[in-house]
């Protein structure tokens, strides 16, 4: 029986010493999960640690959690793509300050015999409105994210008012929604940098890229310490200063997948 | 796709890959700890309500056993909400820690090993009662005795608690945020690898998963069969 | 419900045995009267064997007299010196999932008796009651004799001035049937007030200083052995004696 009791306080101790041995220095920063599944994190993050001694802790979730999480102070960081919404987050007083740091390109995916054609369209528009007229299958993210809301914009730029069997909202992230439409054989809209990394294309291929409208910018922001004082502000300042930086922008240039840069730094 | 899955498992396990041994690890250490939490809090609360009779028994019987189904991602979103700075206990600063996916881990196993414990102990008080009764056990005295005499039926009762534990992940991804080398979990990794499209190393995870959940429920069976035959 | 808890006297055969008397008790469920309403005094040294046919409502006179049961009317007394330490044996022997050791100690334990002292206690009762064997044995796995003694043994470290026993010898076989007499000899010898009952006609001949008859919820007869078995009082012990169905 004591043995026992000596074995279970033993385990506990050592559970408990566990959970507390965290680094130091360290900041959490809400993402989206553009970012975190395409490898970008994994690439720069370390480069940032070794500069600076600073462990930077992601949360990837949706681009509406990100902003929720940060709104609350559960954040000491935030990296997004919708700036419309970050200057809201900003004029509102969550955040002092918003900074361009790097973009990428939102891209069309779909099955590779392309039933609506659109591989042959001259602009995003037109690709749009081709889908919406051949009422093939097309996968929408429908969660409010960044990119989901992107892609309604897009929809009303082709004139386009989506409605109908074909057009199906999973209210899912990238990832899963990408999986959704390989088994549906569906069109989909993704960013450029998830797509790359995607691992279950199946019968999906890249069939539209390149119009200026599919642009999609990421922003960092720096959060209020009005708001919340408790954050790290410090080190969160350091890390956004480090992305606009020289060394931070050059870092995300030099990410590649199968050869392929997928964020563009951008800070002015 | 299968045999993928089961080669990807495989070669995880015999590389001794160290991220996955980490995760692993914290797998483990969160819903074991959950579990030894919750049983702590757990069987004397169910004990209790066996051995008392109340106002409100029956109803808290009854939400006792409502709440063995509680949504893991429900959980997770009211343990979310209460440790969230905004919320009552932010200045705990839990969030986005392992010690987040213990409470809200505690949450949904609380529970089950509280109703089905109070069955148990309702089951030895209906054969015990007299004789307790006889010796001058007070009711709170009882209790020690009637639970580790059902010992053996609560070992099972753990081993349920912790196969929710370790196979659920809604609550764990909400408070936990699925941090690299943090917070990153069997089930929210397998998530993860899911949303990437890397099916095959999704399954394989799973598989370790359950491999790894077996092997528990394996050893507890054995250490249970043992000492059964020496107490009786 | 009744404090047991009576302080564990060094022995029991020094004090005078306790005085049981039953003023106007009875006990209803449901509306149906199961006993009573009875009353009787056992003042002697016993051992006192309750008898009667199925359904007489002997074992729910002897709940109410060890206090497991509260009496719907009427009053449980016990006279010269308070409530009396006791203890009860059960036809089922209700033993826990541990060893017949750990058992005596669990009981020594629940009753404050001092940790040093409890192994000793128990070894000895277990030896008295010819369980050394099964010292070490998980209670639950022994037969019905050795459990029944076990449940003895129980009893035993807790040196009541009261043991009921509740036909604690139904169940088993005839060599065990003497096992366990032999015991509650045992417990008469040292001072105990013996209060038992039984169907077991031999066995009451065997046993009993007097006996108290029970019929139909109803107390009928309390006499001394050699009276009640030789010259019964009442209509039913003499036809229960006779071998015929009473009731």
């Amino acid at each position: 029986m004591n043995k026992g009791l000596t074995l279970v306080l033993a385990g506990v101790t050592s559970m408990g010493l566990a959970f507390s041995a965290f680094a130091d220095d360290y900041i959490t920063l809400a993402s989206t999960t553009s970012t975190q599944n395409s490898g970008l994190f994994n690439a720069i993050l370390p480069q940032f640690e070794d500069h600076t001694g600073i462990d930077v802790r992601v949360v990837a979730v949706g681009t509406g959690q990100a902003f929720e999480i940060a709104r609350r102070g559960d954040a000491d960081s935030l990296l997004v793509h919708d700036t419309a919404g970050e200057k809201r987050f900003v004029e509102n007083g969550f955040a002092t300050e918003r900074a361009d740091v790097m973009y990428n390109d939102f891209v069309l995916i779909g099955p590779a015999d392309d039933p609506a054609n659109i591989g042959e369209a001259q602009s995003a528009a037109e690709a749009f409105a081709a889908i919406a007229n051949a009422k093939a299958p097309f996968t929408s993210r429908g969660d409010d994210s960044g990119t989901n809301r992107a892609e309604l914009r897009l929809w009303e730029n082709a004139g386009v008012d989506p409605d109908g069997d074909w057009y199906r909202e999973l209210g899912s992230g990238m990832g899963p929604t990408l999986n959704t439409a390989a088994a549906m054989d569906a069109y989909v809209m993704s960013d450029r940098a998830t797509w790359v990394a995607f691992g279950n294309r199946q019968n999906l291929r890249l069939l539209f890229a390149g119009d200026e409208v599919l642009f999609n910018q990421y922003g960092s922001l720096l959060i209020s310490e009005e708001k919340h004082p408790h954050l790290k502000h410090d080190l969160a300042e350091q890390w956004h200063n480090w992305l606009i930086s020289e060394d931070g922008q050059q870092a995300i240039a030099d990410f590649k997948v199968d050869g392929q840069q997928l964020f563009f730094p951008n800070a002015k | 796709m299968e045999n993928n899955a089961f080669c990807v498992a495989l070669s995880l396990l015999l590389n001794l890959d160290a991220s996955l041994f980490q995760i692993v690890a914290l797998s483990l250490q969160v819903s074991l700890m959950a579990v030894l939490i919750a049983a702590v809090l757990g069987f004397p609360l169910g004990a209790a309500v066996a051995l008392w009779r109340f106002p409100g028994r029956g109803v808290m019987i009854v939400v006792l056993n409502a709440l063995m189904g509680l949504p893991p991602v429900v959980a997770g979103l009211a343990v979310y909400l209460l440790l969230s700075r905004a919320g009552p206990l932010g200045e705990w600063g839990f969030l986005f820690t392992p010690g987040a996916m213990v409470i809200a881990q505690v949450v949904l196993v609380l529970p089950i090993l509280a109703a089905l414990s109070r069955q148990k102990v309702e089951e030895l008080l209906g054969e015990y009662r007299e004789q307790f009764m006889s010796l001058g056990m007070s009711r709170s005295r009882m209790m020690p005795t009637l639970l580790w005499d059902a010992r053996f039926a609560l070992l099972t009762v753990l081993l349920a608690g912790f196969g929710r534990a370790s196979a659920e992940v809604g609550a764990v991804m909400m408070v936990g945020g699925n941090i690299d080398g943090v917070t990153r979990v069997m089930t929210t990794a397998i998530v993860l690898e899911t949303g990437k499209g890397n099916l095959p190393l999704a399954l394989g995870l799973g598989i370790v998963l359950l491999t790894l959940v077996m092997l528990i429920n394996a050893g507890a069976y054995l250490v249970g069969e043992l000492t059964r035959r020496r107490i009786g | 419900m009744t404090s047991f808890n009576v302080p564990l006297l060094a022995s029991a055969a020094l004090l005078p045995p306790p005085t049981l008397r039953f003023d106007g008790v009875a006990f209803n469920q449901q509306g149906k009267a199961l006993l009573g309403p009875c009353s009787f005094t056992l003042d002697g040294t016993g051992p006192t064997l309750v008898m009667g046919p199925n359904g007489a409502g002997k074992s729910l006179l002897l709940r109410l007299a060890h206090g497991l049961l509260s009496p719907t009317q009427g009053q449980v007394a016990w006279s010269r010196g308070g409530r009396p330490r006791q203890a009860m044996v059960f036809q089922q022997p209700v033993l826990l999932r541990r060893s017949a050791l750990a058992n005596l100690v669990h009981a020594l334990a629940v009753n404050n008796v001092p940790r040093k002292t409890r192994t000793q206690i128990a070894c000895e009762a277990l030896e008295h009651f010819g369980l050394t064997s099964c010292t070490n044995t998980p209670a639950r796995v022994l037969s019905g004799g050795e459990q029944q003694r076990l449940a003895l043994a129980r009893a035993w470290v807790l040196s009541p001035q009261v043991l009921f026993l509740d036909e604690p010898t139904s169940a088993l076989d005839p060599a065990a049937i003497k096992g366990v007499e032999a015991a509650v000899r045992k417990f008469h010898q040292r001072g105990t007030r013996i209060v038992m009952t039984t169907h077991d006609l031999h066995q009451a001949r065997r046993l009993a200083g007097d006996v108290l008859f029970l019929s139909g919820g109803k107390v009928c007869e309390h006499t001394p052995a050699d009276v009640f078995f030789n010259r019964p009082v009442s209509r039913e012990a003499q036809a229960f004696i006779a071998g015929e169905l009473v009731g």
